[in-house]
């Protein structure tokens, strides 16, 4: 046996060269990811506030207007138009101009001064989950209250008082929740494809059999593909950072160093997926539909945007393949709650394991399957 | 087995399978040290599937090979070590220079950078590549880019090179001057193994081998072909006759003949295998008669490309023979 990692340094020299050649992709896929990171920065907010409400006052006395008051004061509802009948409030909700209706029946002011049980409809749009949810907690939860004002005696306390703290995201701003978790999918986007590419493209040209008639070994060969675009994954990541710390001002509470280290397994990862990726596909065009494959488990099972605990138990096993889901671990650990590195060295290894697993199996198709091509 | 021996290439008996699909059926042959060994046969013949196996790209499924005394099977590292390989559409990378395409081949070859500077350099010079080194390959033009992939398949300074069409769909000086570069370098000792289907390149071969449907047919040098008896069987000849106009008709007429066994149309000439016994003066005259206004007659060696067809219609007989 001999030097498994023969022609490394030609190829890793001769790639560098291709990188610095074609430098507007470069260019374009170092700035497509800011460009989305911009997108949902400032543009994606999942705090649910002034949902537009139809009101239907059949009352219209004071403790009606009373607990109106209530809703518009809570910052989840915004008036958007006061109706006078049933068939009207029903109308605006059905156009989808409001997501929630509140009737206040002719007898509410009555039920409260007889010490009777008063009811309030609110008619809530479920086309959208997020939405509705939060109507429902809020509008229950402001019900409760104003019984439990009009039950109590004036200066009692309550019984038992719940005060939630919310961790890490005090504010609970968009950003801090988005970014970080877009870190890992933006950089398995460019280095996956990015290498991907680098190997077709040889494919295609007929270069790739030229270099299998050479010496040079298939670790060699694929290490030296790889190592730039780690390079440039690298690269990317920090840009990521400095615009997610200084322009959408989310604070890193861990050790950035940290985040540099773990990221390194992660990168290794994604582009050992774009050596086999490579390794199946025999031009550009299928190299781009197989890329796309990752994506979307890496977007949806990664905990990414739907957290992992709510993902069904089938696709369970999916979401532990994936490297996205460890180092969005590792981002949201280490920017938003300080993790350290006894926190996640588990998720590291297990990225190591799968870029090994990537790629073992990648040199391994090399040398048998694609000479044949 | 073949023997370790001082030939370039020892194959024999070569088999590879596609699945059900036999691509090289029992193929064998050898190739001297400094020969320039033209490999024909039709496209999908097998010869790309023989290159490759030779040069440790697609394992055998049958028989055994020696290039350069190493046997391929045991060790194709070594062997792609000693070898130059270039393929059909010249490997360039159209996106670096004519020097970085040389300095990269180099180094996979793992020269140390004084013996690659020097052999950059010696390269250059044989080729003429001096005045492009700064170019982007994809700028040269098909003759100058040949040139530059056999510079990069012969910078480690192999003893033997493959050279897959190298000729396909360049022009015709530069297809003269590559071969000049071939004859030149035959000369130093280096071997050549070349696939074409230019009649006219095989010709210039030293020794020739024709493979159709994964059989080899043919293997000699192109005198020893000439004179097979398949080629020109016993008892006939081969003329060509010559004349101003009305070709067409003219062959027409000549397969009537009984005497002909086959004709076809070389510009204003007529090929013809015919029996011994023609009188040439006869059939000027026959000719002449029908208004064909019949300029020469004259005996003609076999082409290269006659020993071809008459092999491949003897192997096309052979095989439905038996099939029957």
């Amino acid at each position: 046996m001999r030097d498994i990692f023969r022609g490394f340094g030609a190829v890793f020299y001769k790639e560098a060269l291709h990188v610095r050649r074609d430098a507007g992709t470069l260019f374009f896929s170092l700035t497509m990811p800011l460009l989305q990171m911009f997108l949902l920065g400032f543009g994606v907010d999942t705090n649910i506030r002034q949902i537009n409400t139809v009101i239907y006052n059949a009352d219209g006395r004071r403790e009606s207007r009373e607990l109106l008051d209530r809703f518009t004061n809570s910052d989840m509802f915004h008036v958007y138009r006061y109706v006078q009948n049933d068939s009207e409030l029903n109308d605006v909700i059905v156009s989808g101009h409001a997501r929630v209706g509140i009737k206040i029946p002719v007898d509410y002011s009555d039920h409260l001064l007889h010490g009777m049980t008063a009811q309030v409809l609110v008619l809530i749009d479920g086309s959208d989950s997020s939405v509705a949810g939060q109507a429902i907690n809020v509008s229950t939860a402001i019900g409760l209250d104003e019984s439990l004002r009009r039950v109590l005696a004036q200066d009692t306390s309550f019984a038992v008082e719940m005060r939630p703290k919310m961790l890490f995201n005090p504010d609970s701003r968009s950003p801090n929740f988005f970014l970080p978790g877009l870190t890992a999918i933006m950089l398995l986007n460019v280095t996956t494809f990015l290498t991907a590419f680098s190997i077709v493209r040889e494919k295609e040209r007929g270069t790739l059999e030229q270099l299998f008639v050479t010496p040079v070994r298939p670790f060699g060969l694929l290490l030296g593909k790889l190592l730039p675009y780690l390079f440039i994954g690298f690269f990317e990541l920090c840009l990521i950072l400095f615009f997610m710390r200084f322009v959408f001002m989310v604070p890193i509470h861990g050790s950035v160093l940290l985040l540099w280290i773990l990221s390194l397994p992660y990168l290794f990862a994604a582009l050992s997926l774009g050596i086999l990726i490579s390794s199946k596909a025999n031009s550009q065009a299928e190299a781009m539909q197989l890329a796309f494959l990752p994506i979307l488990p890496s977007v949806f099972f990664s905990g990414y945007i739907f957290s992992r605990e709510t993902i069904p138990t089938i696709f369970k096993p999916l979401s532990y393949l994936i490297p996205a889901s460890y180092f969005i671990n590792i981002t949201r650990g280490v920017i938003l709650r300080g993790a350290t590195l006894k926190h996640l060295w588990t998720d590291g290894l297990a990225l190591c394991a799968i870029g090994t697993f990537l790629l073992v199996i990648a040199a391994r198709r090399f040398e048998n399957k694609v000479i044949m091509a | 087995m073949p023997n370790s021996d001082d030939a370039a290439v020892v194959a024999e008996n070569l088999v590879r399978r596609f699945g059900q699909f036999t691509a090289v059926n029992g193929v064998s042959f050898r190739v001297e040290t400094g020969e320039i060994f033209g490999f024909l046969g039709p496209n999908g013949s097998g010869k790309t599937t023989v290159i490759k196996m030779l040069t440790g790209l697609l394992p055998l499924s049958g028989g055994s090979a020696l290039v350069e005394g190493v046997d391929v099977r045991q060790d194709s590292e070594t062997v792609r070590e000693r070898i130059g390989y270039m393929s059909q559409n010249f490997s360039l990378y159209y996106d670096l220079t004519v020097e970085e395409n040389l300095r990269f081949y180099g180094r996979i070859y793992g020269l140390d950078p004084e013996r690659l500077k020097r052999r950059i350099d010696e390269t250059v010079q044989l080729n003429g590549l001096g005045p492009y080194l700064k170019r982007l390959s994809a700028q040269l033009s098909g003759g100058w880019k040949q040139r530059l992939a056999l510079g990069c398949a012969m910078l480690h300074q192999p003893k033997l090179l493959f050279l897959d069409e190298p000729t396909a769909g360049i022009d015709p000086v530069a297809r003269r001057q590559l071969w000049d570069l071939l004859f030149e370098l035959s000369g130093q000792g280096i071997t050549f193994f070349v696939t074409t289907h230019y009649m006219d390149e095989a010709e210039r071969c030293s020794h020739v081998a024709y493979i159709y449907y994964g059989k080899l047919i043919a293997d000699g040098t192109p005198d020893s072909l000439r004179q097979l008896p398949d080629v020109q069987p016993h008892g006939t000849i081969r003329v060509e006759i010559t004349m101003a106009t009305d070709v067409t008709r003219a062959l027409r007429l000549v397969r009537h003949i009984p005497a002909f066994r086959s004709a076809t149309i070389f510009g204003q000439s007529i090929h013809a295998l015919a029996d011994e016994h023609l009188n040439l003066d006869d059939l000027q005259r026959e000719l002449r008669k029908e208004g064909i206004n019949v300029t020469e007659i004259r005996p003609l060696a076999p082409s290269l490309e006659d020993v071809f067809v008459e092999l491949t219609y003897k192997h096309q007989a052979q095989l439905e023979a038996a099939r029957a």
